[in-house]
This record gives structure tokens, sequence and C-alpha cells, in this order.
């Protein structure tokens, strides 16, 4: 029979632990959930963005209602729990309902602390804990002007800098002489108090709060010294307290917190506990890293698994204050035997320092430059001995290691895969870098979602982003910025494209006026570029301009690095014949071709030409009926075939005779970055067809077309675009994504990093759910064929002037022309 | 300057429309091939046609402004000192190049120097 578990509070601790169980067992409980709150879960770390209107309630919402429906939880929201009678193992709710249970989890999370003085039950007297407390603040903020912060700690400040963002003259009181001092020490308190005094925050230090004055609503608060503040809205935040009236009231033993051993369990054997309400080895914690971590164990136990301790937490603090960066951990309070290092730069509002105590990391206060916290806070946790890398320890981790190499590489780059990057879900950066390369995230929510990094108090972000960034290279576009095409522009591709896209622009130097080119003609990295969007933009009349073309695609052969080239005739599908294979050996021997080699698209690659003899190889092989391969071209390479149904006991249909007719279609045409097909006559995929740019796999009832491949740097399996049931469709689906491709990509953007940069739902809604643009596509692409379609190999050997191209100037290295020279 | 005749020691490499603005031709010679470029303006720039780097071809470059990017690992050469663009360090031999009513003329020089070589 199924168990009975509730669970006391619907905060982030209890509902951690309700997922981590879930993870583990998804049918061991019957759940039932309560929660004072007339809400579901959110995340409360987050509420001082909301306060500070960066985010809405519905941004910090975690377990949406239909959640706890799909997972058959029971959710009993705003009702609150009066009573646990252990005896009969029931929890009696206000409503005067009775629910029984096997287990029992208690996450009642903690109160704020109220100062014992005269007037805290005034009206506009607010504490910092919950949603309520913020939409309180908000609507105060509308209608008062002053406010007064209890408090100079992290909430306080938080919930200070909010109410100033709500614009309200707000003055924090704090009992102490340095702000966040048990975060801080006294230097880099100072510079936070002076970075949010220029914020218009006002502060009063050492200022003991004797009483809040008011008739019935507040109207200032008193301080020791008789000095009065006024205000319209007080918030207190002066500390928290584990909420344990309830375990109390059952008889559990409490000390600060409920009492709980390595396993979350309290004294009783059925009853665990977890989060703020907690007492664990005598601490009780009021962040919400350890609250996961406790999480983790307790759902371990309840699942009955019994295999996990936990032994407490070490932590660290970060500000959620927007603009205000600051890291701190552990103990940095000095004393025997500690030395520190301390780099301080208040003009550069830079600040660090580390407590060091017998060669390992103790402490470590950040300000201003917060990238390496998580790297100290590693060497800290996991107690590394340093002093070989003292001398750079306060430079950071980029400061490591071989500098010919760490110069691009950003700090988190360079941290191990066990790093901690969220502290607050315990995730490493190992378990990040997995998620986004085998779950192929590409935004910030998408890591979020998958690994829950970044997700709760948000100040891990930009080391989130880093890790994108250097994941995915190039492909990493959440930053907005734009980069220019090359020094020679401030424009991105897209801008540039944009243009030539409303322009009636059709040369390279108009072009270039238009767009204010800072150099006279572009270099070597831009004209190629422009001249193909050119290219693209007007394919019936764009005079292609072959200068801004690299060397292969003038030439019509591959450069080697001897100088020669190599010459490629193309054979559609790969398939040949023994007469082109003579005629292909005729060549190699009249011209002395110094390698004859079969390439991986299926070609053959003929090593070792001079420029000099290039027109008339082609001359040859056009005679022989052979088209130029381009093999050397940002343009389509080959379709590579399998044999298909035609020979093999397993082809489900003629792959070999699609992929002649798609070679057909698509040859000659000038692409982004070089292009490559295949098609496989059964899921076998002997043509590789799943790591090419457009790949065709087919199947008894069809054809599965899959887009996005690369076999190179940075192998990438295709994506399954769509299955299709004829040929027909197969040419019209491929013309239809090239032209997308070709009309899209930046210039020198393969198809892979293209879909991953656009995204795969992008490329299925121009070509799947929308027919109508699928053949304009189409029809856009075949009309650019037209011209794209004539032999350039045909054309130099035909036309004298392209071929004097192909010669010296002058050789004077024959006799005639030295006594011409002489003469 | 149109009238002029080129003097002694000019040879005549050919005209300036056999070359394509902002392209480049070789005269073939012992020993090495010189890189005749026409760049920017029509300025005509005569250049041994081997990269410092590995020896690519530099005539068959992208031609820009007064410069030329290498075919083979993309340097960028300045055609009037001959220098690579930093962050590269390398240099190009030059000789002496001029244009007359539309012929290329170079200094006799870059033959003679081969041969002293």
């Amino acid at each position: 029979m199924t168990q009975k578990l509730v669970v006391v509070g619907n905060g982030m601790a209890g509902m951690r632990t309700i997922e981590e169980l879930l993870k583990i067992t998804p049918d061991l409980y019957d759940i039932t959930v309560f929660g004072d709150e007339p809400y579901g879960n959110y995340n409360r770390i987050l509420l001082s963005p909301v306060l500070a209107g960066e985010k809405t309630i519905d941004d910090i919402m975690l377990n949406t209602e239909e959640w706890y429906a799909e997972n058959n939880i029971t959710l009993r929201k705003g009702v609150k729990v009066t009573e646990i009678r252990r005896d009969r193992r029931v929890v009696i709710a206000e409503d005067g309902s009775e629910t029984p249970y096997d287990r029992l989890l208690i996450a009642t999370g903690s109160r704020p602390f109220i100062l014992p003085i005269e007037g805290v039950g005034l009206q506009g007297v607010l504490t910092f804990r919950d949603i309520h407390d913020v939409n309180q603040m908000l609507a105060a903020a509308k209608t008062g002007k002053k406010a007064v912060v209890i408090g100079g700690g992290l909430l306080g400040l938080e919930a200070a800098n909010g109410l100033a963002k709500n614009g309200m003259d707000v003055t924090v009181v704090h009992l102490m002489d340095t702000l966040m001092e048990r975060q801080l020490d006294a230097a880099a308190g100072a510079m936070l108090k002076a970075s949010l005094e220029q914020r218009d925050l006002k502060f009063l230090m050492e200022a003991k709060t004797k009483a809040i004055v008011g008739r019935d609503k507040v109207e200032a608060v008193e301080l020791e010294d008789g000095r009065k503040i006024p205000a319209d809205l007080v918030v207190m935040a002066v500390g928290i307290k584990p909420n344990i009236e309830l375990a109390q009231k059952a008889g559990l033993y409490c000390e600060r917190g409920i009492v709980v051993d390595d396993t979350m369990l309290t004294y009783d054997g059925r009853i665990y506990a977890v989060g703020e309400c907690v007492q664990h080895r005598g601490v009780a914690y009021g962040l919400v890293a350890p609250l996961f971590e406790q999480a983790k164990v307790c759902a371990n136990h309840l699942a009955r698994k019994a295999t996990a301790a936990y032994k407490g937490s070490v932590t660290s603090t970060k500000l959620k204050v927007t603009g205000i960066d600051l890291f701190s951990a552990g103990d940095f309070a000095g004393g025997e035997g500690v030395e520190e290092i301390v780099l301080k730069d208040p003009y550069g509002g830079v600040y660090k320092k580390l407590c060091i105590k017998d060669n390992k990391i103790r402490g470590a206060v950040l300000y201003g430059d917060t990238m390496d916290g998580p790297w100290y806070f590693q060497l800290m946790r996991e107690g590394t001995d340093i002093s070989e890398i003292r001398d750079h320890l306060l430079f950071g981790q980029a400061h490591l290691g071989d500098s010919g190499h760490g110069g691009q590489e950003s700090g988190v780059a360079l941290l191990s895969d066990d790093a901690e990057i969220c502290g607050c879900n315990g995730v490493c950066k190992g378990e990040i870098v997995d998620a986004i390369v085998e779950k192929k995230l590409f935004t910030l929510d998408d890591v979020r979602a998958h690994t829950k990094a970044s997700s709760s108090c948000g100040s891990c972000t930009g080391l989130v982003e880093q890790l994108l960034a250097t994941t995915l290279g190039g492909d990493y576009s959440e930053t907005p910025k734009e980069k220019p095409i090359c020094a020679c522009t401030d424009l991105s591709h897209d801008a540039v494209r944009e243009v030539i896209n409303t322009q009636e622009i059709k040369t390279i130097p108009e072009l270039m006026a238009f767009l204010e080119w800072k150099t006279p003609n572009g270099c070597a990295t831009c004209r190629p570029a422009l001249n193909y969007y050119l290219l693209c933009r007007w394919p019936e009349d764009y005079e292609d301009d072959s200068q801004s073309r690299f060397i292969n695609e003038r030439a019509h052969g591959n450069i080697q690095k001897d100088g020669t080239y190599s010459v490629v005739p193309r054979m559609w599908g790969g398939v040949t014949t023994p007469d082109e294979l003579r005629a292909i050996a005729d060549v190699a021997e009249k011209y002395k071709v110094r390698e004859v080699k079969v390439t991986g698209g299926q070609r053959i690659d003929l090593f070792g030409v001079e420029k000099e003899d290039l027109p008339e190889i082609w001359r040859d092989l056009s005679k022989a009926g052979f088209v130029s391969g381009h093999a050397y071209g940002k343009a389509l390479r080959t379709v590579k075939t399998c044999v298909g149904s035609q020979w093999c006991r397993f082809g489900t249909q003629d792959s070999t005779g699609l992929g002649i007719k798609l070679e057909q279609m698509t040859w000659g045409s000038w692409m982004p970055h070089k292009f490559k097909m295949a098609v496989s006559g059964c899921p076998r995929n002997c043509a590789e067809a799943t790591i090419k740019d457009f790949g065709v796999v087919c199947v008894e009832s069809g054809y599965e077309l899959h887009i996005g491949g690369n076999g190179g740097i940075k192998v990438r399996v295709t994506d399954l675009l769509t299955k299709v049931e004829t040929e027909e469709e197969v040419l019209e689906y491929t013309a239809a994504f090239i032209q997308l491709y070709r009309e899209e990509a930046h210039y020198l953007e393969r198809t892979a990093p293209w879909v991953e940069r656009v995204g795969l739902a992008y490329v299925k809604k121009k070509i799947l759910d929308d027919p109508e643009n699928r053949k304009a596509l189409r029809d856009r692409f075949l009309k650019s064929q037209r011209r794209a379609q004539i032999d350039p190999w045909k054309e130099n050997a035909t036309s004298p002037q392209r071929q004097a191209q192909f010669k010296p100037l002058r050789d004077l290295t024959r006799q005639q022309d030295l006594e011409g020279a002489n003469a | 300057m149109s009238n002029h005749a080129p003097g002694e020691n000019w040879v005549s490499v050919g005209k300036l429309e056999d070359i394509p603005p902002l392209g480049a031709r070789i005269v073939r010679r012992e020993g090495g091939n010189i890189a005749i470029f026409r760049a920017e303006g029509d300025r005509i720039y005569a250049l041994e046609n081997r990269c410092p780097h590995k020896g690519g071809p530099l005539s068959e470059g992208i031609v820009h402004g007064c410069r030329v990017t290498c075919p083979l690992h993309n340097w960028v050469i300045d055609l009037d000192s001959g220098e690579a663009v930093g962050p590269d360090e390398g240099v190009v031999k030059r000789y002496d190049v001029k244009l007359i009513d539309g012929e290329i003329y170079l200094h006799d020089a870059a033959l003679k120097a081969q041969e002293a070589a």
C-alpha cells in the first residue's frame, strides 16, 4: 500500500525535497503539501528583484499548480497547520481537517525577527519575507515618500535598494559600524556603503532603534540618542529566526531550530525536517544553498536509499543588487596565524581580501570584481594547499598557468569540471557543460530549465553565460551585441544584408560607399562576403567580382601548399563510367598530375596541376563531358550516395538516382560556406547523411530529411527536419532549405552553427509550416540556378581573355622574351 | 611623365590593362617569380611572389588598398614596404617598377639581383 507523506511548508526547501524525491522514486508516496501562503511555490530569494522592479511575481514562481496535479500531489494552499498529533500520526489544520501521515516533513522555514520595541504593531511597519510583504511595500511606495529600513544586512540592503528604485527616500539604520558585517570586513563594507550612497541611499551607522512612533500609522523611527527620522514606511530586516512553534508544540526536541541528525531526521523517527527551521550540528542556516543540500539528503532517506549524509555547509554570499558585485565566503575575521592578502583599488572600485591559514584559504571577500569567487570558494571548500600559487592567487585563476594560451580564455573556462557555479543549487561546471552539449542548449533559460543553475538567486548568471559562450563558441548569441563583419565597418552581417535587401545597390564599391566603409576597398574578409551577398540578392544581373573571391573560386581549383592546384571533375552522385575514368586517366598523364586520390565526397582529385595548365586541363575534361566539381568553393560540393535499392539487399529507395537528381538541381550554386549533401538508401546510412549539411535517409515509407550536420572540427549530427513521401518533395524541400540558408546565414557560417543560431523551430516554421513560403524559396533557388549552372571550366577554357589571367604577364625565362626585353 | 622614355635598365613587362584592378599577374624569371600588383588607384607594385611565412604565391591573394592577403594562411603584406602587417613579422623583397603610358616597366636589377644571387 502506498505510504502517506505530508509536507508542512510549501517553500523552497520543502518543495526541493519533493522534487528530489520524485526524481528517485515517483510512486512511493501519496503526497500532501500544506502551505499557508495563498500561492504555489515561489523563489523567495528573488523577492528582491521583484521589489526592485526587475522581475515579476510570475517570473519567480517555481512550481505551478499543474505541476502539483501532474505529480499527484495534493496541495492545500492557504491552509495553515495548527497541530501535529504524533501519537495518532495526523496533522490538524485550521479548517479542522485531519490528515494522517506515515512520514512527515517539516519545512516551516523562518520568521523575521521583530525587535522588542514599542510601535512595531503600527500600520506601515513591515518585514521582508514574502510576496505579501513585497506587495505592501510596493503599495506604500506609491503613496509614501520616506522609508526607513532597520538593519544593514543582506536583506535590509536589498529592501532599501528596491524601495529607492521605487522612488522612495530611504534611510538605513544599522546597529553596527559596518554594513553586512557578517559577510564583509570594514574596508569592503565601506566601499559598499559608498556605492549605495551614490544611489541616494542614506545610512545611519552604529544607531540603535529605540521605538517606532506614530498614532496608528507610523510617523518616525526614534533612536537611542534621541534622533527621530521621519518615515511613512518602516521595514524591519534585523534577522530571521527558525519557525519552530509547530514542532515545539508537538513536543519535538528543539533548540534554536528543530534539531536534526545527518539524515535530516528529527528526534521522532517518522518526522524529517529541512530548511531554515532546522538546526544541524548546532547551526541554523539562512541561505539557500544549504537548504538544497539538505533537500537532496532528506529525499535520499525518504526514498529509503539511506546512502546520503548531510555534513553541514560552507556558505558563500552574494548581494543581489544589480550593478554591485560582491562575494563573501568563509571566515575573514583574522586571528591567530591568519595571514591576509589584500588588493585595494578604491578608484577602480575593486577590493579583494583572502584570509589564509596553514596555506589554505579560510575566507574571501571580493568587491567590484567577483569573477574568481567560485574558484576561491572551491579552493576553500576542498582545503587546497595554495603555497605554490600564492604569488598569483589574488590576480585570479586566469593568471595561472601558461600565459601564451590563457590570454583569451575567460576565467570560467579555466575552472575544473567539479567547480561549483551555482551555489544555490549545487550545480558544477561539468554538469552545465554536459547539459549544454548533450541537450543542445543555447540560451540562459535553457540552462536554467535543464540544470537549475542560475535559477535561484541569479547571481551566477554571468558565469553561466560565460559557460554558454565558451562551450558554444561562436554559436552563442545571447548577448545582443552584433559583431561587425571586420575592421572595415561597424556593421554586422545582418545589418549589411538588411541594407542589401532593401536598397537597389548592385556593386561592391557602391555598397561600400553607401555604408560608409572605413577602407577604400575593404579587405580579404569583407569583400568575399559582400560579393556573395550581392550575388545572392541579384542572381540575374549581379556582375560577379572575381577579384573579391578567394583564389580557389577565381581559379576554380584548390590551391595547395606549393602553389599548384588540385582539380576535381564532377561525378554525379559519385557514379562514373569506364569512359569517364579513361578520360580522367588521359588527362592525368597528359598534364603530369602528381597524385590521383579519391576524396571523402566520392570524387577523384588530381593534384599538382600548375596554374597555367588549368584552362587546358579543363578543356580536355569538358570535352569528355565533365563540369567543375566545385571542390574548392563556398558552394554545393558533392552529393554522396550509397548504392540503394538498385543493388543493395537492404536498400529501400533508389538513393543513387535521387542523389544524382539532387546534384543536378543544386550544382554550381554559391553558398555562404561549403555545402555537402548525401543520400542513404536505408537507415544503415552508409552515405553518412546525418553529418551533412543536408542529408536524406531513405526508409520504406519515404524519405527522412536531415539538416545542419557537420563532420568537421566539431562533429554535429543533423536535426530531423521532416519526412516526405516522394522524390519531388525531397527536391522541393532541399531547394527551399538551401535557399533559406543562402539568404539568411552569415558568410562563412556553415549550416550547423546557423541552425543552432536561429533554431530548428525557426527553420521548420519557414519550411514546414508555411508551404507558400517553401515554394517561394524553392522558386528563388531555381531562378538563381539558371545563371549559376554555367560551367566555369568551360567558360574559362573557351574565353581567351579569361585564359590570359592564368598565364604569366611575361615569361623572362623564355629566350624570345628575354631578347624582347633587352631590345 | 607621359612622353618620357623609360630610360636604360628598365624592362617592359606588360600593360596595365592586362592586370585586373585589385589584381596581380606574375613575371616569370629564373629562381622565383615576381608578382606585379595593380592596387588601389592603379598603383603598381613589384614584389617577390613569395610570402615570408610559408612561401605562398602572393599574386593569388586578394588585393585591398595597398595590401595583399596571402592565399595560404591570410598573412597581410603591405605592398609599399613589403612588410607583413602585425602581429606577423616578415618582409618581402620589393623591386622598382614604373608605369608610363599604360606600360609597366620593371627595373632590370630584378633580373641582375637574381643572377648575382
